[in-house]
């Protein structure tokens, strides 16, 4: 933590601008996130959701993987958010204006919170102190493309620059197929699942 | 940019929504703070790709997302469920199975 703040003030080898709007849509990612969990209002908490869900789409963007942040906007925001709004609408009226925290949790989730959290940033900041990213995350990547077939094999590899989407996609269909298909298979079988659950006798 | 400061903002997120599924009572609350704690391990992942400079940590978040979007269907489901039988999603009174 200390080397954070050090590198904003001495502002050595980094973009002050990057790190401003960093630190900007940190907080409000954080602040939206207390909102989130400290609320009474259960529709308020959605919204406030989708802000933590635009904040980390955000960070993705910072991370140099686009295709990420795309995914999570269209699946978080677009999709996701929008069936908690539908499960909120077609269970309200029980609650009304009751009090939706149970306060006598309140004190154990704090220090429970509290305590996991002192002992991740303890080892966060123990184990990777001064660990730099590297400055442009999307030149690092390597892919191969069949550029012309009647050339040596050192010709197929090249660097992959701007987005990640290619990388992501050879990556996913030459290693990850059988994890991908699983996926699949596991959609489908969460999709009937749910009908069933949810259909009336 | 150091890692350090995405990992530490993926351990507030976490922490945020531990504390909101420990709190909560109201089912679909408790469904929205596992979603926090989700997009915070997708930010770890995301982030150590990044640092390894391979894609395969935003490969792995993608399936993260897609088995997020699953348990969320089945989720709300099984609320919808229970708030049928006993017209109230408060998980506090869900308690058939304590001995």
């Amino acid at each position: 933590m200390i080397s954070l703040i050090a590198q904003i003030t001495t502002g050595d080898d980094l973009l002050v601008a990057q790190n401003i709007f960093w630190w900007f849509f940190a907080l409000v990612t954080v602040l939206a996130g207390i909102k989130v969990v400290t609320t009474d209002n259960i529709v308020h908490a959605a919204l406030y959701l989708v802000i933590v869900l635009a904040g980390v789409a955000v960070q993705f963007v910072f991370l140099g993987s686009e295709f990420a942040a795309v995914t999570q906007v269209l699946v978080y925001i677009g999709a996701i958010v929008v069936l908690l709004l539908f499960g909120i609408m077609l269970t309200r009226g029980s609650l009304g204006d009751d009090q939706l925290v149970d306060t006598e949790r309140r004190g154990m989730g704090a220090l429970v919170a509290l305590l996991l959290f002192g002992l991740m940033a303890f080892s966060l900041v123990d184990g990777f102190e001064d660990v730099v990213l590297p400055e442009d995350t999307r030149n690092l990547i390597e892919v191969e493309v069949p550029i012309d077939t009647d050339i040596d094999d050192d010709e197929f590899i090249r660097t992959q620059r701007g987005s990640d989407t290619a990388a992501i996609g050879d990556t996913i269909f030459e290693s990850y197929i059988v994890p991908f298909e699983a996926v699949s298979v596991l959609l489908l079988a969460a999709l009937i699942g749910a009908v069933v659950i949810a259909r009336k006798e | 940019m150091l890692l350090n400061q995405f990992l530490l903002l993926a351990a507030v997120l976490f922490c945020l929504g531990v504390y909101g599924v420990i709190t909560r009572k109201n089912g679909v609350m408790v469904l929205m703070s596992i979603e926090m704690i989700l997009n915070a391990v997708n930010i770890n992942l995301v982030a150590f790709g990044a640092f390894n400079g391979t894609p395969i940590g935003s490969v792995f978040a993608l399936f993260v997302i897609a088995v997020a979007a699953a348990e969320v269907g089945i989720g709300l489901a099984i609320v919808l469920l229970i708030y049928r039988n006993k017209k109230s999603i408060d998980f506090s009174e869900v308690d058939i199975l304590k001995g």
